[in-house]
């Protein structure tokens, strides 16, 4: 087992090594499935390499093993920004020339257009996505309206879902417990802020299921097996609009960050990879994908014209994270406090989790 | 016999005879040794050196000791350097190498390697980093005047035991240690995790083993003496879970034992529990020994099975006939001729328990867990030496127990049919 996994995360999309002139390798389920349609297909039609996109659970420690095992075969990953930033500090990535992006429409420069660390050294936003909590409209009428809510068992009975890891979590758990979101990352920095996080989650712990991969989220609300989860919040959208389900978010409290795209030290076909971020991060590529799935481009100028899904009826703009309706009560993560504490608060939340 | 003895016998080409045998088996040899040579071969190159590279990298790790050379020549010199109290050479040394990573870009590959035991050191080090190349000496205060963390003991600690290339420090962290100012101590009781995990996988591993052998003893029995068509048909229903594929048998347990799931809908319409007291049978330990144990019970089925087969039924009849007692006559004859075939599907069951991986991750929820998991968390983290520590352990452990059946029971009385 051990060693398997060793192996299978080093080899991971070796298999596709020859076939294509950039992979792209994204994290599967309907999130990679937008950005196939929005930015892999599309560039390959328009350039005439061929693209593929390969799935992963979680890309960026898969690029760490290619990167450190001397073989790698895929030319652009996407990340969460912390790794974004991690693996650029760790030599895994190659920089990206913020410059060479190209302008929006308007002629606004790519560093003006973007939203403010939707570029760093090495990555380029694709989107920018949130944590949210979802409940069942048909068990709650009057439903919860903020993230107090969530851990309020007597107002709101009922099991409850929780993406098993710290990050995401501890932030809500704080935020749930009111700290003003401006305060929760220096709060988390001290020992009394985790203890009090901790004691948060203590209060639900028992009515917690805990679920890793994001197609759980959704799986979980629609067994009943929980009365109300947290999601990611384009998995919660892709199940109201493509199943019907009576799914209703609940944006109090809601932890966004952006996706970066990335290139990793030693890709394969470097340049093309770079001309495909280039493409897949203009104005109409970000655009694109926010056709697919809600998740909001961090482009201003791609949310000048009204975003359709590609139902062709739904309006994307109040489902984005982006939206500022849904801005009331909104944290970033950041990936400056998760880079240093990712580790230590993994370790003390597997330790609460197991006794 | 003396003039035998001195004359040599030889072959009919005149060779020595004793040569010529020689020659002959050591051929036969050549040939056998090829024979398993792509055999020796897959074994080494896909089993050995894997064990072997997790092995090494358990103690090994230099992303420290590779982008701060100033700084791991100084703690070579000074190897009883008091951490509350560097001197200005240390700190020296340690801006020059900062400068350095800032040019390099080792940076995160270095504050990586230290933040694993001083949590808080990436950013730490990227900001020390950016500006290392204006500091002016005195180094100590200018870097100190940066960011007072710099001087905290436990940082120098970590630093110093990151200068080697070599170092116990993933077990240390394996076995529930923690780097404090004072020096490694044992984490206070709410960190602790990995020892408990550890006892935790190997009791409920004999628990499974157990439950495993009172299911499928009576089950070997029965396929052992049935007559042929109804056995083929029992066997059957034992080997088609077998072929399933390990997802979909977990799965389906989700969907019967989850809470709103087939068990308990139909213990509710029974009446037997109320809507409001479904029972908790999935994402806990109970998921995880349930799902286990019929994941494994084959493994226990049929090593019982092909032992069962050959044991004569005349002995019982024996026994009976010379007044034993059923009981007596199972404990004293039928029991004692299965021993090989319970040690070997209770070794087998046990050491796949251990390492189970999948069907906790699935089902275990949060008290589930096994120590698998966190080697996997740990890989997916990217801390592979924390999870090669951790999983060396477990193959030692294993190996142990290995060891221990050996003495007590023989693996020589291993029989898998």
């Amino acid at each position: 087992m051990k060693k398997t996994l060793i192996l299978s995360t080093a080899l991971a999309g070796f298999a596709f090594a020859a076939q294509a002139d950039v992979t792209v390798m994204s994290w599967g389920g309907a999130y990679g499935e937008a950005q196939n349609e929005a930015h892999v297909k599309p560039w390959s039609a328009a350039t005439g390499h061929a693209a593929i996109m390969v799935d992963s659970d979680n890309p960026a420690p898969a690029i760490k093993a290619m990167v450190e095992a001397g073989n790698v075969t895929v030319d652009v990953a996407s990340v969460e920004y912390a790794d974004a930033i991690r693996l650029c500090d760790e030599g895994i990535l190659e920089p990206i020339d913020a410059a060479s992006l190209p302008p929006a429409p308007d002629g606004t420069p790519a560093t003006e257009d973007f939203l403010p660390g939707a570029i760093t050294e090495c990555g380029v936003s694709t989107d920018i996505w949130s944590n949210v909590f979802a409940y069942d409209t048909t068990k709650f009428p009057e439903g919860p309206k903020t993230a107090a809510d969530f851990f309020d068992l007597e107002k709101f009975p009922g099991k409850r879902g929780l993406r098993k890891g710290a990050k995401a979590v501890l932030e809500f758990a704080l935020l749930g417990d009111g700290v003003p979101a401006a305060e929760v990352y220096d709060l988390l920095r001290t020992p009394e802020g985790v203890d009090r996080a901790f004691a948060k989650l203590d209060t639900i712990k028992s009515q917690v299921v805990w679920w890793e991969a994001g197609s759980q989220a959704p799986q979980l609300l629609a067994d009943g097996e929980v009365a109300m989860t947290t999601a990611y919040n384009g998995r919660i959208f892709a199940a109201v609009v493509n199943e019907g389900k009576p799914f209703q978010i609940v944006w109090d409290g809601q932890i966004y960050e952006n996706e970066m795209y990335v290139v990793p030290k030693g890709a394969p076909n470097k340049d093309l990879a770079m001309d495909f971020i280039r493409y897949a991060t203009s104005t109409e590529g970000l655009r694109a994908q926010a056709q697919h799935i809600s998740y909001g481009p961090a482009r201003r100028s791609s949310m000048k014209e009204e975003l359709i899904f590609k139902d062709g009826k739904t309006v994307m703009a109040p489902h984005l994270p982006t939206a500022p309706e849904n801005m009331g009560n909104a944290l970033e993560t950041s990936a400056d406090f998760w880079v240093d504490y990712d580790a230590e608060l993994n370790e003390r939340f597997q330790a609460w989790l197991t006794r | 016999m003396a003039e035998v003895a001195g004359e040599l016998l030889t072959t009919a080409d005149g060779r020595p005879l004793k040569a010529a045998l020689q020659a002959a088996q050591a051929r036969a040899r050549r040939r056998a040794f090829l024979l398993v040579l792509p055999l020796l071969l897959f074994v080494l190159l896909t089993f050995l050196v894997p064990i072997g590279y997790m092995l090494k990298r358990s103690f090994e790790h230099d992303g420290f000791a590779s982008s701060a050379p100033a700084l791991v020549a100084w703690f070579a010199e000074n190897p009883d350097f008091d951490p509350a109290n560097p001197p200005e050479e240390a700190f020296a040394a340690l801006v020059s190498d900062l400068a350095r990573m800032q040019v390099e870009k080792t940076t995160g590959v270095a504050g990586t390697r230290i933040n694993y035991s001083v949590p808080g050191t990436i950013s730490l080090f990227k900001g020390g980093a950016r500006v290392a190349a204006d500091l002016q000496p005195p180094y100590k205060e200018a870097l100190l005047a940066v960011d007072p963390a710099w001087g905290r003991p436990a940082l120098w600690r970590g630093m110093e035991s990151a200068s080697h290339v070599y170092t116990p420090e993933f077990y240390l962290v394996a076995s529930d240690h923690k780097l404090t100012d004072a020096g490694w101590a044992r984490g206070a009781e709410n960190e602790r995790i990995y020892l408990y995990l550890f006892g935790k996988t190997f009791l409920v591993s004999a628990l499974i083993t157990l439950i495993c052998l009172a299911l499928a003893f009576p089950v070997a029995h029965l396929l052992a003496t049935l007559p042929l068509a109804k056995s083929s048909l029992l066997m059957i229903l034992v080997l088609l879970p077998f072929w399933t594929s390990l997802l979909v048998r977990t799965t389906s347990w989700i969907v019967l034992l989850q809470e709103q799931g087939v068990v308990n809908n139909v213990l509710v319409a029974l009446g037997l529990i109320d809507n409001s007291g479904r029972l908790a049978m999935m994402y806990n330990m109970t998921g995880t020994v349930v799902a286990m144990t019929h994941v494994l019970l084959p493994f226990m089925i049929l090593p019982l099975y092909s032992v069962m087969r050959v044991i004569p039924p005349s002995y019982a009849r024996a026994a009976r006939s010379l007044g034993a007692t059923s009981w007596t006559t199972f404990r004293r004859v039928y029991l004692p001729q299965t021993l090989p075939g319970i040690a070997a599907g209770s070794l087998l069951v046990f050491i796949l328990a251990v390492g189970y991986y999948i069907t906790p991750a699935l089902v275990g929820g949060a008290d589930g867990q096994l120590i698998s998991n966190l080697i996997a968390f740990h890989m997916s983290k990217s801390n592979w030496s924390l999870a090669a520590a951790i999983a060396a352990m477990l193959l030692v452990s294993i190996l142990l127990l290995y060891w221990l059946y050996d003495r007590l029971i023989g693996i020589d009385r291993l029989k898998f049919g």
